[in-house]
């Protein structure tokens, strides 16, 4: 049995198609999920993201735990940021990619994904033993609605006298909108500027509704998990369980980036990440675009000349583009003549970096 | 509850079938009920008109952005026509399945499948919404 979220009731109002998914019962798609696409590309979309989970650091030693137990280089974050960063496992394996806010001094909050953040927590809360430093997952506690697109500052302004205008892509500030506390951060997965807003759980329909009602001259409309998909996948984020696992480390993702080798100490799976940063990947994360209309799915093969040359990770058709896209893992040096077996068909697809889709600034 | 017309035939696949009373050919679609489950269609692809095909058997797919469906055939014979339309605006299967997101039509030949009557396809739909 799926676990609802506090805005379910809401989302069953709207005539949403409700999914299983990570084991809480989400919106799936309100109505057309390429319409919720567009919506968010040319107006601002309101997902309701509260699956995803919280889990608070708070301690004079809270950057030190975390710098021991994640990739990044978390004591150096300035209160009121956030950093894109992963924890992984021994041997550099990707346990989960999170978000990081660093919300005071000695208080830390790790968003981390549905399908992963009671591990994560059980991870830093053992990883965390040897500091002064809680770790409490607060996930039941908390909901989270992102409202995104390019219309979203106009629409949460009209909520809020928190300084939008002057909070930074990747930062985080506690305000009030419409009346009742938020941490509001801006940051999303859908390649669009936006903000996401954690609120208590109580506070999740009246926020809802608030937003609605605000964005609606904006063209806000309501968005589901599979809009999200697309849209994340155009921008070339990576989703868990897809182009992210335990088999992976961030440089075979091409993400060594936010592995820093340059902060104090020992931090879980440093030895094995450094062994491996100088290396080749065999394999490396790119871009396909289908110059048919079928389309390629995770799993699907990545083909060369017949032989098989890598995998498909996510794909799905692409609004932006008007063909589909893949994110796969390829071959090195397998650069064209690519194709995907797409149920047998070996169907013709072109390489290209990532991302597919980039908004104007 | 999906819209399940009166005068139309059905299959456990999900597909409507009319024109059975003539005799000669019927026409295939996609129900209602299947394309809300899809979302928004992306793809179709369809048989050959003059192709030959049996009843059950897979002819084509239906591709929306979260996944990909087989089409089968509820009866045999020749494939007398088959919808340009659809396969050139995929979302007319979800915007009018019952009309212009019609599938294909087939010359009957011999018996078609087990066909669900309307009162039989809203009792198998109701067990899986």
């Amino acid at each position: 049995m799926s676990r609802p979220t506090p805005l379910r009731d809401v989302h069953e109002t709207l005539g949403a198609t409700l999914t299983d998914f990570a084991g809480w019962l989400m919106p799936l798609r309100y109505g057309s999920e390429s319409a919720e696409h567009k919506t968010v590309r040319e107006a601002a979309g309101l997902f309701d993201l509260s699956h995803m989970g919280e889990i608070f650091v708070t301690g004079p030693q809270a950057g030190q735990a975390l710098d021991y137990a994640l990739v990044g280089h978390l004591s150096a974050l300035a209160p009121g940021r956030a950093r894109y960063t992963m924890i992984v496992n021994e041997r550099g394996g990707v346990l989960d990619d999170l978000i990081v806010y660093r919300l005071e001094d000695e208080q830390f909050m790790v968003v981390a994904n549905a399908s992963n953040y009671e591990k994560v927590g059980n991870e830093l809360k053992n990883r965390a033993k040897a500091y002064d430093a809680v770790v409490e997952d607060r996930s039941d506690q908390y909901a989270l609605i992102a409202v995104q697109g390019p219309r979203s500052q106009e629409i949460l302004a009209t909520l809020t006298d928190a300084d939008l205008a002057g909070l930074k892509y990747y930062a985080g500030l506690p305000g009030l909108v419409d009346g009742r506390q938020a941490l509001i951060a801006r940051t999303g997965y859908t390649g669009e500027d936006g903000f996401e807003l954690f609120v208590a759980n109580q506070d999740a329909v009246p926020l809802w509704h608030a937003l609605m009602a605000a964005g609606e001259p904006h063209g806000l409309k309501p968005a589901g998990l599979s809009s999200r998909d697309t849209l994340r996948l155009e921008a070339g984020m990576p989703l868990y369980g897809n182009e992210l696992g335990p088999e992976l480390t961030p440089f075979d993702a091409g993400l060594g980036r936010v592995v820093k080798f340059d902060k104090p100490g020992d931090f879980v799976g440093r030895s094995a990440l450094e062994a491996v940063k100088d290396d080749q990947p065999r394999r490396r994360l790119v871009g396909l675009v289908a110059r048919g209309r079928r389309v390629p799915r995770h799993g699907y093969p990545v083909t060369r000349d017949g032989v098989v040359v890598g995998e498909v990770t996510s794909g799905a058709p692409s609004q932006s583009l008007g063909r589909p896209i893949a994110m796969a893992y390829v071959d090195a040096g397998a650069d064209s003549g690519l194709a995907v077996d797409i149920r047998g068909s070996h169907e013709p697809m072109d390489l290209v970096e990532l991302p597919f889709y980039r908004r104007n600034k | 509850m999906s819209n399940i017309p009166d005068e139309l035939n059905y299959t456990k696949e999900h597909e409507w079938v009319a024109g059975l009373d003539d005799g000669i050919t019927v026409t295939v679609g996609i129900t209602a009920f299947a394309a809300e489950a899809l979302g928004d269609v992306v793809f179709v692809q369809l048989p050959e008109v003059g192709s030959t095909v049996e009843a059950g058997e897979s002819i084509g797919e239906v591709e929306s952005t979260k996944s990909v469906s087989e089409i089968y055939t509820p009866v045999g014979g020749e494939v007398v026509e088959v919808n340009q339309a659809v396969v050139d605006d995929p979302s007319l299967a979800n915007s009018d399945p019952y009309g212009d997101g019609w599938m294909f039509r087939v010359r009957v030949e011999g018996d078609p499948e087990d066909l669900l009557s309307p009162e039989e396809y809203a009792a198998l739909t109701a067990g899986e919404s």
